[in-house]
């Protein structure tokens, strides 16, 4: 374009200048794949048996929650017109991957992840609901959904229905989150995000993040609560961490390498981009700090042997760094996207405002609301008594203080 | 009264049931009749449009016709139709120098000298009216939908505003209306075509550069442009099924 139009470098086809999707466009895929990958740790104690990361069970379910919730607010808050978004329930259009999303949504929602978290905490609820009074009792007993029945025989069926689901909620986590790389990865119009390896990536970085926010979730948690962290428990996440972090940076070293040695018609010009426009976001936040660093941090844990101070350090740098080097990976997609021309020929600049309806201050509010909606959860359904505890009212249980047990080492 | 599960799922799922069926229902009453042109049928037609680079003159009437008849926004990022201007030195054809200052509206100022050894043209752009639209395809609710008569076109009342078409396009055709919200593009001047009308940019460009064609009828003279001229669409591998062919396309272009 002409000096009219100083963001714009090179040519871009008129329509292309301003950008289409936002930063709540980032948030999206960022905080769906904290919902997935949360539930991911979680299933590793309930279908997998990984007994050691027993004192995040609940922790992570409710964290999944209140990350769910939140997760169609950027979505509403971007539409040009939020009061029909009803009508991709009554007429979805089945070719759109879009469409699909209400639905994946609340199948999780519903289906999975409340049914789960209400089986697990059936017995505590009505326990609660029986031990309190005033507003509380009402809200207990709503919750309990009128049903207080804890007899041993149906508690029994609780925990039968609640694996079950968890076995379903695993490859529903997997669709969610594989859905919305779906989104991006099917536009073929968009060389930047069309692969099949989107899905997957996503996927993998969803659990990556959701791993990372649940394991600083509980260090936060039991030091608030004044209460000794149970190394084991921090030990075995930050494994499991290590261990989809390095799948998830082949799958993404993958994509790039493919890129590079293919250089298709739109290399050159995408190349450039990350040089110059991404090169911030992508080459230094995203994969040096984000990605690089903490698998560093993570495999110096496994391969020196290190104090439990020093241990809950690093595990606090490389959870926060991985945090950042996600959010950065989603920006890159969703905003990197759409920096340069269908053309080939040009790039444009993202212009974030502060207040208004798409900027920053909207932003950060939407990533604050999920925190305040979890101390909410926490308040209401203390996830400290680990759901599994044979007797008594759900008071905090000896779960997190007694297993703290030596490191792998 | 003592609910079990069984109760509960029971009475949940049938207000569910029926909640959801009032909500169909209430959104089929709202929704009305489509708005219809007397004496057209839409499936005895198949719409495109011949486009002959070698004509186009870069004087930006198109432009300017379809931004007054379309009632498209003023500002620089808003156009249904719009002109490219191409400068390829040397006759290198991955490395076009391209301009389209305020999209061609105001014609081109003059920038290449007449004789610098580069090849210069002018190429029209709108929508291409694919008839294997990526667009149409991602629309979550089908507010963008393409007619039987190979018209692709937009219903701004059902429209989410997602912008997820926009993101389809491979050739930038789709912007969002600042004063809707909702999503537009080129129609092919529906209201006139279905009235037996040309478009307006057809309509007023001076060499006849652009024209647009009824594939389905017979006797169109399409038919003798698209047998007489070598002819080729935008972006071919992305396999759209694109109706708008130019003729003299330049390896350059994209």
């Amino acid at each position: 374009m002409d000096a009219t139009l100083p963001h714009v470098l090179g040519f871009m086809y008129p329509n292309e200048v301003e950008l289409q999707w936002s930063i709540l466009i980032v948030l999206y895929p960022f905080i769906t794949g904290l919902v997935a990958g949360a539930f991911i740790l979680a299933s590793l104690e309930k279908v997998f048996n990984v007994e050691a990361v027993r004192p995040t069970y609940r922790l992570a379910l409710l964290t999944a929650l209140a990350f769910l919730l939140v997760a169609p607010l950027p979505l509403q808050l971007h539409l040009g017109h939020p009061e029909r978004s009803f009508a991709m329930y009554l007429t979805p259009h089945l070719d759109s991957a879009m469409a699909m999303f209400g639905f994946v949504y609340l199948w999780y929602l519903m289906a999975v992840l409340i049914l789960e978290i209400w089986l697990d905490y059936r017995r505590d609820i009505v326990l609660l609901a029986r031990s309190s009074s005033g507003w509380l009792r009402v809200i207990y007993r709503v919750m309990s959904l009128g049903i207080d029945n804890i007899s041993p025989r149906s508690l029994e069926i609780d925990e039968r229905v609640a694996r079950f689901l968890t076995v379903i909620g695993i490859p529903s986590a997997f669709l969610l989150h594989g859905y919305v790389g779906f989104i991006f990865g099917s536009v073929k119009a968009n060389p930047w995000w069309s692969t099949p390896l989107m899905p997957i990536v996503f996927l993998f970085s969803a659990i990556v993040s959701g791993i990372a926010l649940v394991m600083l979730l509980y260090m936060l948690f039991s030091r608030m609560r004044r209460v000794a962290i149970d190394m084991r428990c921090l030990d075995t996440i930050g494994r499991y961490l290590l261990y989809a972090f390095i799948i998830d940076f082949a799958l993404e070293s993958l994509d790039l390498i493919h890129r590079m040695y293919e250089a298709d018609e739109s290399f050159k010009s995408l190349d450039f981009m990350v040089r110059t426009k991404l090169f911030t976001s992508q080459i230094v936040l995203q994969i040096i700090l984000g990605t690089l660093v903490p698998i560093a941090l993570l495999a110096l844990v496994q391969l020196v042997r290190l104090g439990e101070r020093a241990r809950q350090r690093l595990y606090a740098t490389a959870g926060v760094l991985t945090l950042i080097g996600i959010f950065a990976m989603r920006w890159n997609v969703v905003i990197g996207g759409q920096l340069f021309s269908k053309s080939f020929l040009g790039y444009t600049t993202y212009k974030l405002a502060f207040v208004h309806r798409e900027g920053l201050l909207p932003a950060i509010l939407l990533m604050l609301l999920p925190f305040a909606i979890l101390w909410v959860l926490v308040r209401l359904l203390p996830p400290w008594g680990g759901g599994h505890a044979p007797e008594g009212p759900a008071t905090p249980l000896q779960a997190e203080g007694g297993a703290a047990g030596p490191a792998q080492a | 009264m003592k609910i079990d599960r069984r109760d509960f799922v029971k009475r949940t799922g049938t207000y569910l049931v029926l909640t959801s069926a009032a909500a169909a229902a209430w959104d089929h009453v709202v929704a009305g009749t489509p708005e219809t042109a007397p004496n057209y049928r839409v499936t005895d037609h198949w719409w495109g449009m011949a486009i002959d680079i070698d004509r186009c003159i870069g004087c930006g009437n198109c432009v300017r016709a379809c931004k007054v008849e379309n009632d498209v926004p003023h500002e620089p990022y808003y156009f249904r139709t719009w002109v490219e201007r191409y400068h390829v030195p040397g006759g290198d054809i991955e490395h076009p120098v391209v301009d389209s200052p305020n999209g061609g509206h105001d014609g081109f100022p003059e920038r290449y000298g007449a004789v610098d050894g580069a090849k210069n043209f002018f190429v029209p752009k709108l929508c291409n009216h694919c008839a294997h639209s990526p667009c149409t395809q991602v629309c979550p609710v089908g507010a963008t939908f393409d007619g039987p008569d190979g018209v692709v076109l937009v219903d701004t009342s059902y429209c989410l505003g997602c912008r997820y078409c926009v993101q389809a396009c491979p050739y930038g055709c789709r912007y969002i209306d600042p004063r809707t919200n909702t999503v537009d593009k080129c129609s092919l001047c529906y209201h006139r075509i279905t009235r037996g009308l040309t478009t307006a940019c057809c309509e007023t460009c001076p060499t006849g550069a652009r024209r647009l064609g009824d594939l389905k009828d017979p006797n169109d003279p399409i038919h003798e442009f698209l047998r007489t001229h070598k002819v080729q669409v935008l972006k071919p591998q992305m396999a759209t099924g694109s109706k708008m062919y130019y003729s003299g396309l330049d390896g350059s272009v994209r």
